[in-house]
């Protein structure tokens, strides 16, 4: 809660410092100064600072955003329509990462042959190092252009309103194939990295040796005795790495043009189109802090141990 | 085993930190670099050429020509230049910022500790692109600009790293014989703990740099970093977006060259990380 608040005050502060006169964008030079007197008042932007604050906090929590100052709708609809595609977006991603992630951090953290384990580990930091916006646009070239198999661009075709339920629904799938796929091979490349040193150092752990010793198949102890033990500090992770997976998104959606909340945001920034900026940085404010939150619930559901220690 | 790790950890380095010296070599050696184009060049014969091919003008083009003609090799050199300034200024900011609050955390009195590192966790918390979003938006994006907002944003790991490793050698023995002994704050400072924690501090700076390199590449792609015709990797991706169709290697070129510059800090990152957890 702190964070939310701390991000829109400063944003608020920091839009407010800005040169530039958001009245000047809106009315173009040709404007005389009683008619941006009029336009100023009206937003209600010749007010002091505070009050301004107060009145946009007021209106906030109301869910009232107020309205493009570029597009000139309401700001509320604009994000309704905007943040279900970057949930959706983030939290799939989210998931196939630290899934297809864990898989492999497992697996290369109990392989006994070092080539494997090279192979791994140099795939896995090519893949973190590689910017999204760029993976973004190689994936364009190789499965829209070369091979033809997917869109490049939006969330739905354009001839998605004549299309029967299970068409659109496969239209959907394929329109969202190619920024979830970048999304995520860029996520699983930081995953891999994290479990295997995780797990790594369990890997002579005494109660390990027991459960081997007890004629548990090897990758029995590793699922059900070394994962549970090392998936905590991912899962923490998980919370941490919440804000980098928004901030991928807002590459990837302007990359492929989702239209989510980065698309939102990216264009309030180029059009200094500040009420827009205010309320997309909140939206994501509440998403990341709102993900940092079920991370920590999903580390007591796993971890006792976590549980306890907070109690006491 | 233990000789096995050493190998491959010498390995790491030697692979992130050979792509490093020749891409600071190709940035320092840009201007002798690039082919002799004259001043005018006819721009519809040399646009668009393919990788490896030699132009009416007899100039050779290791990676082709852009649609204004432009080497893009040469083009990459350059903007080595100003990735690797950016990537490096960017962190030294951060490294000077990060170690004044880490260390007034550590040795300050508990309410500026209880300030500082709540400042920290909640600079944490922020999704670092939007930020940088929000503050390219408020000022004429530009090369400066971009290193001063992306150092003011990157300082928060350094500064929880120097606040733990002063916090936990402070609390050491010879530390606290060091004070026994009469030694001041600062000379402590200086002749223990920061040979202690540089080690790690320089592994946090090394992937600091990659991230800052990605980052800044990120703001030019969207048109809110560097500006063009000025050429860091950032904008000669975003030149290579709008012909990705009939010259690819414009974009696939600067891309490359990010990927493995980044990767190689990492691993140099990781094997100064590696290090410094073995002398501990």
């Amino acid at each position: 809660m702190g964070v939310v608040f701390g991000v829109i005050t400063l944003t608020f502060v920091l839009l407010h410092l800005a040169p530039g006169d958001p009245v000047d964008r809106l009315l173009g030079p040709a404007a005389t100064a009683l008619q941006r007197d009029a336009t100023r008042h009206a937003l209600g932007l010749d007010q002091p600072l505070a009050t301004q604050y107060l009145a946009w906090l007021g209106r906030a929590v109301r869910g009232d955003f107020g309205t493009s100052l570029v597009q000139g709708r309401p700001i509320a609809t604009m994000l309704a329509e905007a943040w279900p595609a970057t949930a959706l977006l983030v939290f799939l991603s989210l998931g196939a990462s630290y899934v297809l992630g864990i898989a492999l951090g497992l697996f290369q953290a109990n392989i006994r042959r070092g080539g494997v384990d090279a192979a791994i580990s140099a795939g896995s930091v090519a893949l973190n190092a590689i910017p999204g916006y760029w993976l973004g646009l190689v994936m364009v070239m190789v499965f829209t252009w070369w091979l033809r198999w997917l869109p490049a661009f939006g969330a739905a075709g354009l001839d998605a309103g004549f299309l029967g339920p299970w068409s659109r629904f496969a239209d959907r799938l394929r329109h969202l194939a190619l920024p979830l796929l970048t999304l995520t091979l860029i996520g699983m490349g930081g995953v891999t990295r994290f479990v295997r040193a995780s797990l790594g150092e369990l890997r002579d752990a005494p109660f390990l040796a027991v459960a081997r010793a007890k004629g548990i198949s090897r990758w029995r102890v590793a699922v059900r005795h070394q994962l549970r033990n090392g998936l905590v500090p991912v899962i923490t992770l998980l919370g941490l790495s919440l804000p980098a997976f928004f901030s991928g998104t807002v590459f990837v959606e302007a990359i492929f043009a989702w239209p989510g909340v980065g698309q939102v945001l990216v264009q309030g920034v180029e059009g200094r189109d500040y009420p827009v900026v205010m309320a997309a940085v909140t939206v994501s404010a509440v998403l990341v802090v709102a993900g940092n939150l079920l991370a920590d619930v999903l580390a007591e559901l796993m971890d006792p141990r976590v549980r306890v220690r907070t109690n006491e | 085993m233990s000789e096995q790790r050493g190998v491959r950890m010498d390995l790491r380095l030697l692979v992130g930190g050979s792509v490093l010296v020749i891409v600071v070599l190709l940035a320092l050696l840009a201007s002798w670099l690039s082919p002799a184009t004259g001043s005018v060049h006819d721009i519809v014969a040399t646009r668009f050429l393919s990788p490896g091919v030699t132009d009416a003008h007899g100039a050779f083009h290791l990676l082709g020509t852009d649609r204004l003609g432009r080497d893009v090799w040469s083009r990459l050199n350059y903007g080595a230049r100003i990735s690797l300034a950016v990537g490096v200024l960017t962190m030294a900011l951060s490294l000077v910022i990060g170690t004044l609050i880490g260390s007034a955390a550590a040795l300050g009195p508990p309410s500026l500790r209880w300030c500082l590192l709540g400042l920290t966790d909640f600079a944490l918390g922020v999704p670092r692109v939007v930020l940088l979003l929000l503050l390219a938006a408020l000022w004429q994006p530009g090369t400066v600009q971009v290193i001063l907002v992306l150092g003011a944003t990157g300082w928060m790991p350094i500064a929880r790293l120097v606040y733990a490793e002063t916090r936990s050698q402070y609390a050491r023995p010879y530390v606290q014989g060091a004070l026994a002994l009469g030694a001041r704050r600062w000379r402590i400072m200086l002749r223990h703990i920061v040979p202690h924690a540089a080690p790690s501090v320089l592994a946090a700076v090394t992937l600091g740099i990659g991230n800052a390199i990605t980052l800044e590449a990120g703001l030019s792609f969207l048109g809110l970093g560097v500006q063009p015709p000025t050429a860091s990797w950032g904008t000669l991706i975003a030149s290579g977006r709008d012909t990705v169709v009939n010259a690819p290697w414009v974009g696939l070129a600067p891309g490359i060259a990010l990927v493995l510059v980044v990767a190689a800090c990492t691993l140099v990152a990781d094997a100064v990380q590696d290090r410094a957890r073995r002398l501990i």
